[in-house]
């Protein structure tokens, strides 16, 4: 039978049959798990019971929950914070690095090496960092010069930021090496050409160098945004005997649903805020490309 | 080789052969499954070790997973017919794992329930339902007051025995820096570690209170005991002279190893990292008592249960393995290696036991200790964290915070109540 179809329709065949192996992975790693904590938002389930359908109680829940609510605004917080926040640190900070040639592989290697930390051991020095006298570094200092301490994780207001810190520093790297790859592939012919025209230092970042990144710029913005909506590591391993403490003020929408599901083992409640972190990133993700997309 | 050397060979590889099937036709084994705490395992290595010795037709596989993973593994494994024969359980899960049918009932001729009534301590009856036990503990905890021998003896106070003169030597060890920082505390306090349980089962019912009623179904702490027992609580790191600070070194047990706090309340099971800190000396007495004399104190335990996996000889394998690991014998070897209490007044409160210098304040603490039915216990503590949160960072009234907590540990209870019943 095989033997009968044209070179054409050959090559269809090989390629449905190289394709069939992503296709079985992402059907069963990806699509099942999906689907099925799909099912279980509209179920109970403590995991070692039986499930039973409970339609959308776990929704109605979920939207009466002031919990929820505070932990929605506040996966939004280090969002709507730590995406713009990291992108112009980042572009600055490429943009100079691109133009400096004394000491630039170190000075790299520098920016990049965050990057490569574990969140968890970085996070676990910041919370070092921010105890109070006697142990905390930067307490300490303050305590030195005879300034009063500063609550870092201790605070309802400033707990977020301070978690927020290491999480942005930790990105920079990566967003560092794409904006100097992003601004290395600018054609050297149109800086050229506006010295020739005698263009200044403004307009050229503002016409030429900010429009030619866009590419980039998309890359980065909805990477990060997602890394923000999906924030975990930093907060838990720093507010790890309070988690998202103190008083739910630095807690992420994923850190409620680990608690959900592997504290007080609620898996359908536990789903029911899995959908919504989906349906956000979905709708944040689509925005973000729409936006940013060239018209 | 000869023709008759090979010939011999043959046989001989073949009757060791037949030797070494005929053993394995009657040798059991049997899984047994526990979370990771290198005590834990160590202990009860030497627990499979003498059982092996006893019953040499038995072996026993352990296998140990992280505490996060453990109830996950389990839920997975045994109705898959793949995990443990024996396995160790937390007692506040023991009505989920009833409920989901992954243990069974012991025999009640090997363990009959009058029997055990008498002979464990009395909160172990909350593993009965009618005439069987579903589960029994090789050992139980309880708190007591850990103090700093060096720290003691620097400000000049004795080990505190009722709660003025705990407040008291606290004072004296509290140490301030030039800005009123505080840089050592006279003693720990935080409601993510152990005094949660102090506040509910021991501060509440010294003040004359009950914290819960119904068998643990409806929160009663939103009283006058309550609010004293909280404002007790809450004196220790408000105001000026405050002996303490929430967060102090991180996490109050750290604080205490380092050798910066006076004292610190804390469960048997923290003797062992004690014992391992380097240049720490301390001793540990029985929770203060109130100036009348009122003690209380909280207690918990892990239990050992045949899963519904096990069948036939594995059954049977399995029941002699819970006799072994509770029996008294196992119960010291618990004690020695682990530092937690035996189950049984018989074993623990022998006199070598109850006036050891270490372990004797925790079992004399196990006559009026108290254990807490928790439907979430992490959640739960959450709510008392919140309810001390709320009094120091946001100002608000202990009235209304401890109100607020008494509501939102009712609703989870409600809710975990209303589910199983269903």
């Amino acid at each position: 039978m095989y033997r009968n179809l044209t070179i054409r329709q050959k090559q269809i065949v090989w390629a449905w049959a190289f394709l069939a192996i992503p296709i079985l992975f992402y059907s069963v790693i990806r699509f099942y798990p999906t689907g099925n904590a799909i099912l279980i938002s509209f179920q109970d389930w403590n995991l070692l019971g039986d499930r039973t359908w409970t339609g959308f109680d776990n929704y109605q829940k979920l939207f009466g929950d002031p919990v929820f609510w505070k932990v929605f605004k506040n996966t939004f917080v280090y969002l709507l914070i730590g995406t713009p926040l990291s992108l112009i640190i980042s572009f600055v900070i490429a943009y100079h690095l691109d133009q400096v040639r004394f000491m630039h592989g170190f000075l790299r290697m520098l920016y990049f090496l965050p990057f490569m930390t574990s969140a968890v051991a970085m996070a676990w020095v910041w919370r070092w960092f921010y105890q109070p006298v006697p142990v905390g570094l930067f307490n300490n200092a303050l305590a030195g010069i005879g300034i009063p301490q500063f609550p870092f994780l201790q605070s309802t207001t400033w707990a977020l930021p301070s978690v927020l810190a290491p999480a942005v520093w930790a990105g920079l790297g990566f967003q560092v090496i794409i904006f100097m790859a992003g601004l290395r592939a600018i054609p050297r012919s149109y800086y050229e050409a506006a010295r020739i025209d005698g263009v200044s230092w403004w307009t050229v970042l503002w016409e030429i160098t900010l429009p030619l990144l866009k590419p980039t710029i998309v890359f980065i913005v909805v990477f990060s945004s997602i890394g923000f909506l999906r924030i975990f590591d930093h907060v838990f391993n720093m507010t790890t005997n309070n988690p998202g403490g103190p008083l739910n003020s630095t807690k992420p929408l994923v850190l409620m649903i680990y608690e959900t599901a592997f504290s007080a083992f609620d898996m359908g409640y536990a789903a029911a805020q899995t959908v919504v972190l989906f349906l956000v990133l979905l709708v944040v993700s689509l925005i973000q490309l729409r936006i940013l997309r060239d018209s | 080789m000869s023709f008759f050397n090979v010939k011999a060979l043959a046989v001989a590889t073949a009757t060791s052969a037949a030797a070494l099937f005929s053993t394995a036709a009657h040798a059991v084994e049997i899984e047994y499954w526990q979370y990771f705490f290198d005590a834990r395992v160590q202990a009860m290595e030497t627990l499979i070790g003498n059982f092996q010795e006893a019953n040499p037709d038995i072996t026993v596989k352990m296998t140990h997973f992280p505490y996060a993973d453990y109830r996950t593994k389990v839920a997975a494994a045994i109705p898959a017919g793949e995990g443990p024969d024996v396995v160790q359980l937390f007692y506040g899960w023991l009505n989920d794992y009833v409920a989901a049918d992954l243990i069974q009932p012991l025999p009640a001729d090997v363990f009959p329930a009058s029997k055990i009534d008498e002979e464990f301590f009395p909160m172990v009856q909350a593993m009965k339902d009618g005439d069987a036990y579903w589960a029994l503990p090789t050992a139980v905890r309880s708190l007591a007051l850990f103090y700093n021998e060096r720290l003691l003896e620097e400000a000049g106070v004795e080990p505190p025995t009722t709660m003025d003169e705990m407040i008291a030597a606290a004072k004296a060890m509290t140490k301030r820096d030039g800005a009123g920082n505080l840089t050592q505390v006279g003693m720990t306090a935080g409601m993510t570690a152990q005094d949660h349980h102090w506040w509910r089962e021991g501060l509440i019912r010294q003040f004359g209170g009950e914290p819960y009623v119904d068998d643990y179904q409806t929160v009663n702490y939103n009283s006058d005991a309550g609010l004293e027992a909280l404002n007790f609580y809450a004196s220790l790191f408000s105001g000026d002279d405050a002996v303490s600070a929430i967060g102090f070194m991180d996490e109050p047990q750290a604080a205490f190893k380092a050798g910066r706090a006076g004292m610190h309340i804390d469960g048997s099971f923290r003797i062992g990292s004690l014992n391992n800190t380097r240049g720490l000396k301390w001793g540990v007495t029985e929770l203060p008592a109130t100036a009348d004399g009122t003690r209380s104190n909280y207690s918990s335990y892990w239990v050992n249960a045949i899963t519904t996996k096990a069948e036939g000889e594995k059954y049977d394998a399995a029941v002699k393995f819970m006799e072994y690991v509770t029996s008294d014998e196992a119960m010291q070897v618990w004690l020695d290696v682990v530092g937690e209490l035996p189950a049984k007044p018989s074993v623990g409160l022998t006199d070598a036991n109850s006036n050891d210098p270490v372990f004797g304040p925790f079992i004399k603490g196990l006559a009026y200790a108290n254990t807490t039915k928790f439907a979430n216990e992490s959640g739960q503590r959450q709510l008392m964290v919140e309810m001390v949160e709320r009094m120091t960072l946001q100002g608000m009234s202990a009235e209304e915070s401890l109100a607020i907590a008494a509501e939102a540990e009712q609703k989870i209870l409600d809710e975990y109540y209303n589910s199983a019943s269903n």
